[in-house]
């Protein structure tokens, strides 16, 4: 029946009521048919359902309905889900997972010497990405050092002195509250029996290919990076807490004998928004929990068909009391795809209807290293809170003025 | 500009005052909620810099869930830009700003419960697996 046709006694009846546990229970289910997917959009806005049924937001309701539940917490591999919050929220929260959580990363190369055939802008580029970890405490005390905008950026250029941040005035000049230097400085040589315990051009010369046998320090590593702490920075980052590459074995460079590098790093704290490298997660993302029903029993050789149309564990072969047979039935949704393969099936797609459901949020959080996936997520928790909070003395500071 | 409406009085402020602020605990920002014009007090469209989806989704649901709102939208003009805008209209007299307030503050207390429930949850799952993976 369209919208706006008129409504039987039971229908406004029904319309007064307000909906079911089953209703409600339904709603929150987005259909998965073959070509197609149904009711996508949230439906729980006060008033679609007729003046019986209450969506108005209430924190109480909603804290009832709130449910999170982990799968895994491993340091920096979280897995969990968060049901009852509406996908606008999930997504706030994973967006500001990927771009809006402050990380320091290395920013400005300064390179005094580079001999090698890695160009210099692709060497800062490489540095740039590599993740760096230290003290959660001193991370946290770290300021932030506003960058002026290059002049060939006019339109940054022209609010650049105005954009200033007013509350530290030292945030325009690098300074050891706000920035990590970090210095790399090697030189690939060949291997010499007094100092390595080989002689590697005589090696060279019987035929050993190996750059790790002839030479030394042909491969450059993180882990040659040097934190040299400045000032007040010794406090907060030293031993266990000093700066330092989440893996010390990423490769940033190959040598050969007399190329050498010589620079220094200004490390930075900034958002993913900029760069990509300053994004906290490897990555952050979501999915919605599989549902599958089964409307009709499937029995016996079709069951089994059934059951590896899924991944395993998802469905489960019980013995049916009245037939003998074997019957098929959901065990496990959340291990589940929703590939729609079952749909392919003329034997079984008209028994089986596919679907998610809408505010059931499977959360997976990554970290590079930096900080701890739980703690990743509390942050981006509170950085929305924060924005709602700011919002709200701009709201006022509106209705000041006017 | 015409749309400094709110800035008239903070003008004097904001350009003269010195770089480390006239007061200790007070955290000066600059002004990121316009009013577009053509608003009333019940159908106003408000434009909010430096803010996209992240914001924008979640406060428009937030207001939807208010009775008192006729009408929320949210759209980003442009993407080179970063401006958002927000329109609400509402019923029977209800002041926008109030519900604009409300929708923030509701926002904000969501974000407690769910930070409240996620902490909780984190601990007892900590305590209950020390290998830190669900058992199955």
């Amino acid at each position: 029946m369209p919208s706006w046709a008129p409504l039987s006694a039971s229908e406004l009846a029904e319309r007064q009521r307000g909906l079911s546990e089953e209703q409600l229970q339904q709603r929150r289910i987005v259909h998965v048919n073959a070509e197609t997917v149904q009711d996508v959009s949230a439906t729980d806005i006060p008033g679609h359902w007729g003046p019986g049924q209450d969506d108005s937001w209430d924190i109480e309701r909603f804290k009832q309905g709130l449910q999170t539940k982990f799968h895994q917490n491993k340091p920096y591999d979280s897995a969990f889900s968060l049901v009852g919050v509406d996908a606008s929220i999930a997504n706030a929260y994973r967006r500001i997972l990927l771009s809006e959580i402050p990380t320091l990363a290395i920013e400005d190369v300064f390179i005094f010497d580079n001999t090698t055939i890695i160009q210099d802008e692709v060497l800062a580029h490489r540095l740039g990405l590599i993740p760096l970890t230290g003290g959660q405490e001193g991370l946290t005390w770290l300021r932030w050092y506003r960058k002026p905008p290059p002049k060939d950026d006019f339109a940054s250029q022209a609010t650049w002195p105005y954009d200033v941040d007013d509350n530290d005035a030292d945030s325009a000049t690098p300074n050891d509250h706000n920035t990590i230097v970090i210095t790399l400085k090697v030189e690939c040589r060949w291997a010499t029996q007094d100092e390595d315990g080989r002689d590697g051009r005589r090696m060279a010369k019987e035929g050993e290919t190996d750059p790790n046998e002839r030479y030394v320090n042909s491969n450059i590593y993180a882990h040659q990076l040097v934190f040299e702490p400045q000032g007040d920075q010794a406090k907060h980052f030293s031993g266990e807490n000093a700066i330092r590459p989440v893996n010390p074995d990423i490769l940033i460079a190959k040598l050969r004998p007399g190329q050498r590098i010589n620079l220094r790093c200004h490390c930075i704290k900034g958002i993913g928004m900029d760069h990509a490298k300053y994004s906290p997660v490897a990555t952050a993302s979501y999915r919605l929990l599989p549902d599958i029903k089964i409307t009709q029993p499937i029995l016996g050789a079709d069951a089994k068909k059934f059951q590896r149309c899924f991944p395993r564990g998802v469905i489960d072969l019980v013995k049916d009391g009245e037939s003998g047979e074997n019957k098929a039935v959901v065990a496990d949704p959340m291990k589940d795809t929703v590939s729609r393969e079952c749909l392919r099936h003329d034997e079984f797609k008209d028994k089986v209807k596919l679907g998610r459901i809408r505010d059931h949020f499977i959360f997976s959080v990554e970290s590079t290293g930096q900080f701890e996936s739980d703690e990743l997520f509390l942050d981006s928790v509170r950085l929305l809170k924060a924005k709602a909070e700011r919002f709200k003395r701009h709201l006022t500071e509106l209705e000041e003025g006017r | 500009m015409a749309q400094t409406d709110g800035d008239r009085e903070m003008a004097d402020a904001t350009a003269g005052a010195d770089a480390n602020g006239a007061d200790g605990e007070f955290v000066r920002e600059k002004q990121q909620l316009r009013l577009l014009p053509g608003s009333t007090d019940t159908a106003a469209s408000f434009a909010f810099e430096k803010e996209d989806h992240t914001l924008g989704n979640a406060l428009r649901y937030m207001i939807m869930k208010n009775p008192d709102v006729e009408f929320c939208g949210y759209s980003i003009p442009h993407p080179s830009e970063t401006v958002m805008n927000l329109r609400i209209q509402t019923w029977d007299n209800v002041s926008v700003f109030d519900v604009l307030r409300r929708g923030l503050s509701d926002l904000a207390d969501l974000c407690d419960v769910v930070e409240d429930k996620f902490t909780v949850a984190r601990d007892e799952f900590n305590t209950a697996h020390p290998d830190r993976v669900a058992s199955k």
